[in-house]
């Protein structure tokens, strides 16, 4: 058995990554103690992070009595499964179809609407952005059709209570106001998406959520950050490139 | 056995079909195979995957699983015998990160070498090398070391979807014209390889090399028949795409 008093979980995340966030939740979720290890992104890496995710150099990563599990949805289900006992709620459901929905709409958030979030927040150019956007309402109107077709009940798609599906789209909330306000436009809007707008202000409002969830405010700040960031990046490799000017003969 | 409670809609060609043929052999489960063709998609798949229209999609009780990964772990927790999922928590954490790193990384960066031509093919097997020398190194020294399969003893779910990929790094070899897997700089996966392409279940799931060298000539054919300038995935016709193409971009 892997539980214990015992245990030392620590989480190398950073306050902004949506993906980090949907760790402290479930974390949250399972009432287990964690220490939180903050990366200094975009600006380096820390040996940590470097030696435990080597393959992808990325937070969140969980280290389990100094063993690390990396990629936010796996860490979910390993959570699940080793804090897994009468007090603590589940965060995939028990039947295997139910869990295969779950999984499914998980992969989808992440391969459409965060890469069409993503996207749409990087990209310089309107027309891409403008095609972004309205992957990611068609993203977002998809979970709309999955969520009233599949909540059986209960304000989450876990149900009564938050599960595996909730984390996988409730962490992009965040960056999804960031994005509204980028575009003049509400991306969880009731008019649009009834049942997903009530469902986003539930799960941020939830218990676990809502003392770890990061100001939206703030989050739009940090996208400046990124974009100077990039920007910079982006100029210290042209200068690189550009070959030297000759001197006149 | 026109009732049968498992079906599985599949397109020959496709590894990710492979894949779930195989889980569903190794298991000893029943099922009916329905062949799609993708140039034509049946209403049963469009009824049964509106999300993706895409195969494999396994029914079993006339209710949908899509996503070959996602049908890897529901077959493993239906059908309890020969489990393709470690039991440890961490264990499985390390296969499905393997998985993910196959479905994310390496699987495309072997759909671009095949879809593009020139300096682009060049670098996408050199990126391909970098993936490939990533499991080489797990294999050689990390956490597979001393393995006949990922999964141990037997095949377990990264052999199965890494497997159903990596014989088209030779048939690619053929029709790309680029060294994808030298034996010399690979021999750990060259070995685990040479072990999988050996059972049974294997051979019996996945197609001959020639009917698949053949196939994909004659993809790899249409896309060059097509004016675009670069050869990229949005460019290709639905009917080669995605599925079709022996790895890939998505499933």
């Amino acid at each position: 058995m892997e539980t214990g008093r015992g245990d030392e979980v620590k989480l190398i995340g950073m306050w902004a990554s949506p993906f980090v966030l949907r760790v402290k939740v479930a974390l949250n979720l399972k009432g287990v103690h964690y220490e939180s290890l903050e990366e200094d992104l975009p600006f380096g890496k820390s040996q940590l992070l470097l030696d435990s995710n080597p393959v992808h150099k990325k937070v969140p990563v969980l280290l389990h009595n100094g063993k690390p599990i990396c990629e936010s949805l796996i860490i979910l289900e390993y959570i699940d499964e080793v804090w897994a006992s009468a007090g603590a709620p589940a965060i995939l459901p028990s039947d295997p179809y139910d869990r295969a929905t779950a999984r499914f709409w998980a992969a989808y958030v992440d391969e459409k609407i965060f890469a069409s979030m993503k996207g749409a927040l990087i990209t310089e150019s309107d027309e891409k952005r403008k095609a972004l956007v309205e992957s990611t309402l068609v993203g977002l109107g998809s979970m709309e059709e999955a969520l009233d077709r599949r909540s059986k009940g209960g304000k989450f798609f876990g149900g009564e209570s938050i599960g595996f599906l909730d984390l996988a789209l409730g962490s992009l909330v965040g960056w999804l106001r960031v994005m509204g306000k980028a575009c003049g436009m509400n991306f969880l809007d009731p008019d649009r998406t009834p049942r997903l707008a009530g469902w986003a202000e539930s799960f941020c409002e939830a218990d676990p959520i809502k003392d770890v969830l990061p100001d939206t405010d703030k989050l739009v700040e940090f996208r400046k950050t990124l974009q100077a960031a990039m920007e910079a990046a982006s100029a210290a490799a042209a200068a690189a490139a550009t070959p030297a000017t000759p001197s006149t003969s | 056995m026109g009732d049968a409670r498992v079906k599985l809609l599949g397109s020959w060609a496709s590894s990710y079909c492979h894949r779930v043929l195989l889980a569903l052999r190794l298991k000893g489960v029943e099922f009916e195979y329905l062949e799609e063709d993708l140039s034509n998609k049946s209403p049963l798949l469009l009824l049964h995957n509106p999300v993706h229209k895409k195969v494999p999609v396994l029914l079993h009780d006339e209710k949908p699983v899509a996503e070959s990964v996602v049908i890897l772990e529901y077959i493993d927790e239906t059908w309890k015998e020969n489990p393709i999922l470690p039991e440890a928590p961490h264990d499985r954490s390390v296969a499905r990160f393997w998985v993910h790193f196959v479905e994310e990384k390496l699987g495309p960066a072997i759909g671009k070498v095949f879809q593009s031509a020139g300096e682009e093919q060049k670098a996408a097997a050199e990126q391909v090398s970098e993936y490939l020398k990533l499991v080489e190194r797990e294999l050689k020294e990390g956490r597979f070391k001393g393995r006949r399969f990922f999964g141990g003893e037997t095949i377990g779910i990264l052999d199965i979807v890494l497997g159903c990929g990596s014989y088209w790094l030779s048939v690619l070899e053929q029709v790309a014209g680029v060294n994808l897997i030298d034996v010399a700089a690979f021999p750990c996966f060259h070995a685990w390889l040479k072990e999988f392409e050996s059972l049974a279940e294997v051979r019996e799931a996945i197609p001959a090399q020639e009917r698949l060298l053949e196939h994909a000539r004659s993809v790899r054919q249409m896309m060059a028949m097509m004016t675009a300038p670069a050869w990229t995935k949005t460019e290709v016709p639905t009917a080669v795409s995605d599925e079709a193409a022996p790895v890939a971009l998505t499933k």
